[in-house]
């Protein structure tokens, strides 16, 4: 047991190392202090140029096949790279849920020419790509997308419909776009997977106004967005199956989330006063500060577990699921009791007052949108239950009735 | 990064498991269980010491096996899986480890060796009544070579040979190795929240004692000792807790209600998700816990801590939920439910509660961050 790299993996990291500190230097200022994206015309062209120069060392996208641009790697190399970036403090998020789920959907599924235009001007940064799975009546359950598309005589496919929760579609190019093109059939098979122009003026992008006072997420809505066929990734019908595929890709996900950690809250307790005196040696919050301490420990050596089956170049399994259950709650269960720490002062959120310019104020505020994105607490305990410990999937009474008459609220 | 057994630990692991599966059998275990004037397995004890087990981290020089302590851990998973019967952990995790720690050559060379062949059973005495054991409140004396005074409840001390005593000599907490069989002690057996691990009274009234250890360093030693214990007694638990989500899950896809198999219901699907999630926590920082002890890390002392906390909570959760999961059937003498649920506790509480390793936890951190 150790947590030593195996000699071909640091003869990568060394060289992952050499080549980042000979680069990044003129491409720093990537994530901010709360570890949200600015989003600013400014922050996406260095994030692009650094994108550009990563592709073209064989840094983009390392598990690709050469024959599209990737370095031919593994996932562990991958891993190691994604570390040292972090390190040095130039990643950004803009590109990976287009390298991540989209384009390798495309790879997956587009015919040659298409994956010839699209997969380097993706790698390079040069177009981004976002997922339109989620709908308004279909966030959990994926396969009720109704967003609608009608085969037309000339072949070319009309769309029309909602999708909601999209990230990063105010700056996106391309979307993979999940539609309904046979409600007469079970909700699973009549649905169809199409690459889209973010760009055509069918396609409108309204930002969500978030709950956290926020707008990183957006709806996007199609009024008679015309498609060629030539757009449909899969056959007629085996959309869900494409959709799959995308799922799958879903990175490993490496680092932390942002906001207060154990040491944050430390430090708050440090500095703050509470009934009998300072908060530090209030015995109640010593045994909470230990609880949070193991499971993010738990949780880093959890990590340490998947990267030591990938560096055996074995497959993680759902098992990476525990990960988001673990994060989103600790998030959630310490940022509050953070705010409480701090008593009537805790109910500012302004940077300038709060202690550690809000941090717990705005990532209490964050807190149940994590717990949602990405797969709901709920959903996924049902993939661990069903997909790790096979326990059977629950009565379904939408499985063998036409989509158009399955029960819906609305 | 190889954050996980090696093949040949696995290998190990497997026929530890194959051997416990034959010999620490549900019906084995509730021999002990049920019968009050046995209390421990004798022939699994025989076994055990055959296979090595017990030498497993101790060194060739005094008769072990001089594997690592990772190897321990493996080991120590599969025995608290199978809710062995035997005095393993009063012996290997605290004695033979406190001897290898702070026994002077002599000793080790007595000891050790006796230990690793399986010729005597060891147990370790602190507790002299509720609560926590400080400098303060320590009655148990040594004066002149003798001890005096009461160790309650002392987990083994019904059949240990030895017993290594926190005492105080001159006023300051020292660790004294105590033949059991020799004069000056009375044993009372006594009734424990887990029968299949015994419990006694031990009353010393001028037993011969030698000091293991500088005199004053009773308290450090046992500290160190007890980091160590925590480690493995976070493999016996998780093992356990394994074990338990396993029962729990096997009994949700053969028992029907309302029509269909219970572990289709989400109500017993997201409990048994939670089990997992802090069986992973717990295995995971287990690991961690067992690099740290293989590697005598200074990390050690809050990698156990981590560990502990994490495989306490996740024994604990996963052994009153599977009872749950089993319903009225769980809650019988017959269904073994109850044996794990009762080891939770005896394992939670044999090397402090965690409400002690949580608070020992965080002054280790304040400790790391001053630094």
């Amino acid at each position: 047991m150790d947590f030593n790299d195996s000699p071909e993996e640091a003869a990568y990291r060394e060289a992952a190392r050499a080549w980042l500190e000979k680069n990044a230097a003129e491409h720093k200022g990537g994530a901010s202090a709360n570890g949200r994206r600015p989003n600013s015309p400014e922050h996406m062209a260095m994030a692009k140029s650094w994108q550009a120069k990563k592709a073209d060392a064989g840094y983009a996208c390392i598990t690709w096949p050469k024959e599209w641009g990737g370095a031919g790697g593994t996932p562990i190399q991958s891993v190691i790279f994604g570390q040292e970036e972090a390190k040095v403090g130039v990643n950004y998020g803009y590109f990976t849920i287009g390298l991540g789920m989209c384009v390798p959907t495309v790879m997956a599924f587009a015919d040659a020419g298409t994956k010839t235009r699209f997969v380097k001007p993706a790698m390079r940064g040069e177009e981004i790509w976002c997922q339109l799975f989620s709908e308004p009546a279909g966030g959990s359950d994926v396969a009720a997308s109704r967003t609608r598309a009608i085969q037309q005589d000339d072949g070319d496919w009309v769309i029309n419909g909602q999708k909601v929760w999209t990230t990063g579609a105010q700056y996106c190019d391309y979307g993979i776009l999940l539609v309904r093109t046979d409600p007469d059939v079970p909700k699973h098979k009549g649905m169809t997977m199409f690459w889209i122009d973010m760009h055509d003026p069918a396609v409108e992008v309204r930002p969500i106004h978030q709950a956290s006072g926020g707008s990183e997420f957006n709806e996007v809505y199609f009024t008679d967005l015309r498609v060629k066929d030539s757009q449909r990734l899969g056959n007629v019908g085996d959309g869900w199956k494409v959709a799959l595929v995308t799922l799958m890709n879903e990175r490993l996900a490496v680092g932390g989330s942002s906001g207060p950690d154990y040491k944050t809250i430390m430090e708050l307790a440090r500095q703050t006063d509470t009934v009998g005196g300072s908060a530090i040696k209030d015995g109640a919050f010593r045994e909470k500060l230990a609880d949070w301490y193991v499971a993010a420990e738990g949780l880093k050596m959890t990590r340490f577990r998947t990267m030591t089956a990938l560096s055996r170049g074995q497959t993680p399994g759902a098992e990476s699921s525990i990960g988001k259950i673990i994060a989103a709650n600790q998030m959630q269960e310490m940022s509050n009791y953070g705010v409480e720490l701090e008593d009537q002062y805790g109910i500012l959120v302004d940077p300038a007052e709060a202690p550690m310019q809000a941090a717990f104020q705005q990532s209490l505020l964050w807190a149940p949108g994590l717990r949602i994105a990405g797969g709901t607490d709920e959903i996924l305990k049902n993939i661990i239950a069903e997909r790790v410990l096979g326990l059977p999937g629950d009565v379904r009474v939408d499985k063998d009735v036409a989509f158009k008459d399955v029960p819906s609220g609305r | 990064m190889n954050f996980d057994y090696s093949d040949d630990q696995k290998f190990l692991k497997n026929e530890a498991r194959k051997f416990l599966d034959a010999h620490s059998s549900s019906a084995a275990v509730r021999v002990v269980l049920n019968d009050d004037a046995v209390s421990y397995d004798k022939a699994l004890w025989k076994g055990v010491a055959e296979q090595g087990w017990l030498g497993a981290a101790i060194p060739e020089e005094f008769g072990g096996l001089g594997l690592g302590h990772v190897e321990l851990c493996a080991i120590a998973e599969e025995l608290g899986r199978s809710v062995a019967p035997i005095p393993f952990a009063s012996t290997v995790y605290f004695v033979a480890e406190a001897i290898m720690l702070a026994g002077n050559d002599e000793q080790k060379a007595h000891l050790l060796p006796k230990i690793a062949a399986g010729e005597i059973i060891g147990c370790y005495a602190t507790s002299e009544g509720p609560g926590v054991v400080d400098a303060k409140s320590l009655t148990c004396k040594v004066e002149g070579d003798r001890l005096t005074g009461v160790k309650i409840p002392v987990t083994d001390g019904d059949i240990a040979d030895v017993a290594l005593v926190l005492a105080s000599e001159g006023g300051k907490p020292t660790l004294f190795l105590v033949d059991l069989n020799g004069e000056g002690v009375a044993r009372e057996t006594l009734k424990s929240l887990d029968p299949t691990r015994g419990v006694a009274k031990l009353t010393f009234s001028g037993a011969p004692a030698k000091r293991v250890g500088a005199a004053g360093d009773g308290l450090s030693i046992s500290e160190q000792v007890f980091d160590r214990a925590a480690v493995l007694l976070a493999f016996e638990q998780t093992g356990g807790a394994d074990k338990c989500l396993e029962m729990a899950k096997q009994y949700s896809l053969e028992r029907y209600a309302f029509g269909r198999v219970i572990g289709g219901y989400q109500a017993i699907k997201h409990k048994l998700a939670d089990m997992y999630v802090k069986n992973e926590v717990a295995r995971s920082n287990a690991y961690y816990g067992a690099w740290a002890l293989n590697t005598n890390a200074a990390e050690l002392p809050v990698a156990a801590a981590a560990a502990r906390i994490a495989a306490s909570e996740a024994y604990w959760f996963a052994s009153k939920e599977n009872i749950q999961t089993h319903g009225g059937m769980g809650f019988t003498w017959e269904v073994d439910c109850h044996l794990y649920y009762r080891r939770s506790r005896q394992l939670a509480l044999v090397a402090h509660a965690p409400k002690v390793w949580k608070e020992r936890l965080v002054s280790q951190l304040e400790r790391r961050n001053a630094a």
